[in-house]
């Protein structure tokens, strides 16, 4: 689960990580009261929404007077921000954070990952902040320290101390910036975070060390043990598809392609997705059914792909084991009958009574065109689109 | 031979006494030799009582101090179960093969740690578990869509390793074991240590390993197919249209940073002289087509 930069300060904040001092704002008005009772001279206005690269895309910017605060959250607030990570089409800011400008001496990385290889959490640290860091990482990959954190002792006063060194923040400051990195370390671990990122860490004029911005993102399995952190999902920035179908089970991931796909398993369903493109098409979807493909989920499965106007085919594919064939057949049927199917529909059922599924499917009288693997599963479904052209 | 488990292998069930526990211990018991394999349950509130006649105990040490049992399969729910492998391990174990999905990362990186110096494997999380057809079957796969054969298989993922045993079957190639090792980020077996077991069993001739997005594992694997394997591998990675940045479903199943893609694993295992397919309808015949 993702959030904002707003929430994921208040998240670190509570663990000791030193932030400024910000107000969320959910209008132009709020944004104003929010710089005066900041007071200074300089305020930063940040568009919050989830995906990053937002200062290039325009959503940051830096305001001299309140004047300028007013002009400018009435410029992002509302507008559609386009990133690197939002697609063409962007993403409606609805919400601000009003930030007490900074002195900035150096813009620095910190982030936490987990590393699989060592399955540990990793902190990596770098002089090159502000920037992109996966940049960084590719060109320059020596400015990037990595220390694999011993679950046992946590990340030790040397190891923070080291690393801080290593990314240039002179002896005076060593101790805050050992404060931050392990107070960052106690939020990844005690919020079960899958990312948390400090993109720059800074060090001031007068030496402090500060997390002038904050990204954290929670491991879904772990959301059963913080409903604190549950209450901070943000809906307006998922995708109403994806919501939907985690509704009834369905794990499911919008597309740019025009050919639905239905398949239980995450691995079978990425291969389904792999071997249309193979045949020359593009899928619309990820579907992963999971366990039971009953009429219920198949039904809702359906309709789920056919808000997409783009979407031109369906394809099932099931490898029937535990789950019988011909109670797939069934919920095929029953959810084909109930949003009155348009679109072609191509299944392929394998395993567990296939035969008297596929009988089901012929004799249900909808034209349901049948395939024996998944390579012909994927011709038919391909030359249906081309045809439908 | 077979690689992990035979028929001679004892099995415990932790979560015996749960709607998934249950469903598959009567499927694994009911499957070629289970009935003598599956001896035990562990249930701390139901010691003493059976489920359908296996005795369930208070806990893994004394199911197998009680039974013999050297070998636990877990159904335990998300919140519990790494606390299950835990006890599992604690009471010295050789074989854990953890079905449940859904367990929070961090509870994987605080058992796995715990396991360093430990001589119990682990399989999985998030996992269909473990088979050697016409022996015995851990887990939750079809044992009835295998056979017993020559051919290993390791994978990832659930459905696909499905998908590529009954490839397999419809070349009239049997298995001589089947691993799935899960689809989560921090896990047990890797497809590197599925692949030296396979190596160094005189049953297997050659294998098929299904990988998916997500992390180097297949990278490592393939490197060391390279310097080490003396049976030739096959493979297959999932996820050549996933987009960056989005869960593919398996919570390992993830590009990011550019890192984890099917192409780079897919070019790795290349260089490493592997056959790979980017055809997922085709491992199976891949496979017929390099054994000699």
């Amino acid at each position: 689960m993702k959030i904002h930069e707003y929430q994921a300060k208040d998240v670190l904040k509570k663990f000791g990580v030193v932030v400024p001092r910000s107000v969320p704002c959910f209008s132009v008005d709020e944004a104003v009261k929010a710089a005066q009772s900041l007071g200074g001279k300089v305020w930063v206005v940040k568009a919050q929404i989830h995906a990053g690269g937002r200062g290039k895309g325009g959503g940051v910017k830096l305001a001299k007077s309140i004047d300028e605060v007013k002009t400018l959250s009435g410029q992002i607030l509302g507008m559609q921000l386009v990133t690197h990570q939002t697609g063409p089409l962007g993403q409606k800011v609805r919400r601000l954070l009003i930030e007490e400008g900074a002195d900035i001496k150096k813009e620095l990385y910190v982030g936490m990952v987990v590393d699989r290889s060592t399955q540990r959490v990793t902190l990596m640290a770098s002089s090159e902040g502000g920037m992109d860091i996966e940049e960084v990482a590719e060109k320059t990959p020596e400015l990037i320290h990595k220390v694999f954190i011993d679950p046992g002792t946590g990340l030790k006063d040397a190891e923070a101390d080291a690393v801080a060194a290593k990314i240039g923040i002179p002896a005076a400051s060593i101790a805050q910036a050992r404060v931050n990195l392990q107070a960052l370390y106690k939020a990844f671990m005690e919020t079960d975070c899958s990312l948390a990122e400090i993109n720059p860490l800074i060090l001031t004029g007068d030496g402090r060390v500060v997390a002038l911005d904050a990204k954290v993102n929670f491991d879904d399995n772990a959301l059963f043990r913080h409903p604190e952190l549950v209450a901070l999902r943000d809906l307006d920035e998922e995708d109403p598809a994806e919501i939907e179908a985690s509704k009834f089970g369905l794990s499911y991931i919008s597309l740019d392609g025009n050919i639905g796909c239905l398949v239980n398993g995450a691995g079978l369903a990425m291969a389904t997705m792999d071997v249309i493109k193979l045949y020359g098409a593009e899928p619309a979807n990820f579907l992963d059914v999971g366990g039971g493909a009953d009429a219920q989920k198949v039904t809702e499965a359906f309709k789920i792909m056919l808000k997409n106007p783009g979407l031109k085919a369906i394809l099932v594919n099931i490898f029937g084991g535990i789950m019988k064939c011909d109670t797939i057949a069934e919920g095929v049927i029953t959810a084909s009958r109930a949003v009155q199917l348009k679109v072609p529909l191509v299944v392929r059922m394998k395993g567990t009574n296939e035969d008297l599924g596929k009988k089901m499917l012929a004799e249900s009288g909808l034209p349901i065109i049948s395939a024996n693997n998944m390579a012909e599963a994927a011709q038919k479904v391909v030359a249906a689109v081309k045809g439908a052209n | 031979m077979s690689i992990l488990i035979n028929k001679n292998t004892r099995v415990m069930t932790q979560g015996i006494t749960g709607k998934t526990g249950q469903f598959h211990t009567r499927t694994c018991r009911d499957y070629a030799n289970g009935k003598n394999c599956y001896v035990a349950g562990v249930n701390p509130k139901k010691a003493g009582e059976d489920f359908e006649g296996i005795p369930i105990f208070g806990s893994v040490k004394e199911a197998k101090q009680q039974t013999g049992a050297t070998v636990s399969v877990i159904y335990v729910p998300p919140p519990g179960a790494a606390a299950a492998i835990d006890e599992a391990v604690e009471a010295g174990l050789d074989l854990v093969i953890c079905i449940t999905e859904g367990i929070p990362v961090r509870d994987m990186i605080n058992t796995r740690y715990k396991m360093q110096g430990k001589s119990t494997i682990l399989v999985g999380p998030n996992c269909p578990g473990v088979i050697t057809p016409d022996e015995i079957k851990i887990g939750i796969m079809p044992g009835h869509i295998h056979k017993k054969g020559r051919i290993g298989v390791v994978s990832r993922s659930g459905t696909l390793t499905y998908e590529a045993v009954g490839q397999l079957m419809e070349l009239g190639l049997g298995q001589s074991s089947c691993v799935g090792i899960g689809g989560d980020p921090v896990n047990g077996m890797k497809h590197i240590d599925v692949l030296k077991m396979f190596n160094d069993d005189p049953e297997t001739d050659a294998v098929i390993m299904v990988g998916e997005i997500g992390g180097s594992d297949e990278e490592e694997a393939a490197r060391w197919i390279k310097a080490n394997m003396k049976k030739p591998v096959v493979g297959f990675i999932a996820g050549v249209t996933a987009p960056e940045g989005k869960r593919m479903g398996h919570a390992g199943a993830i590009i990011s940073g550019g890192k984890g893609t099917a192409q780079e694993k897919l070019a790795v295992m290349e260089e490493c002289g592997m056959k790979v397919t980017r055809n997922p309808a085709e491992m199976g015949k891949l496979l017929k087509s390099i054994l000699k």
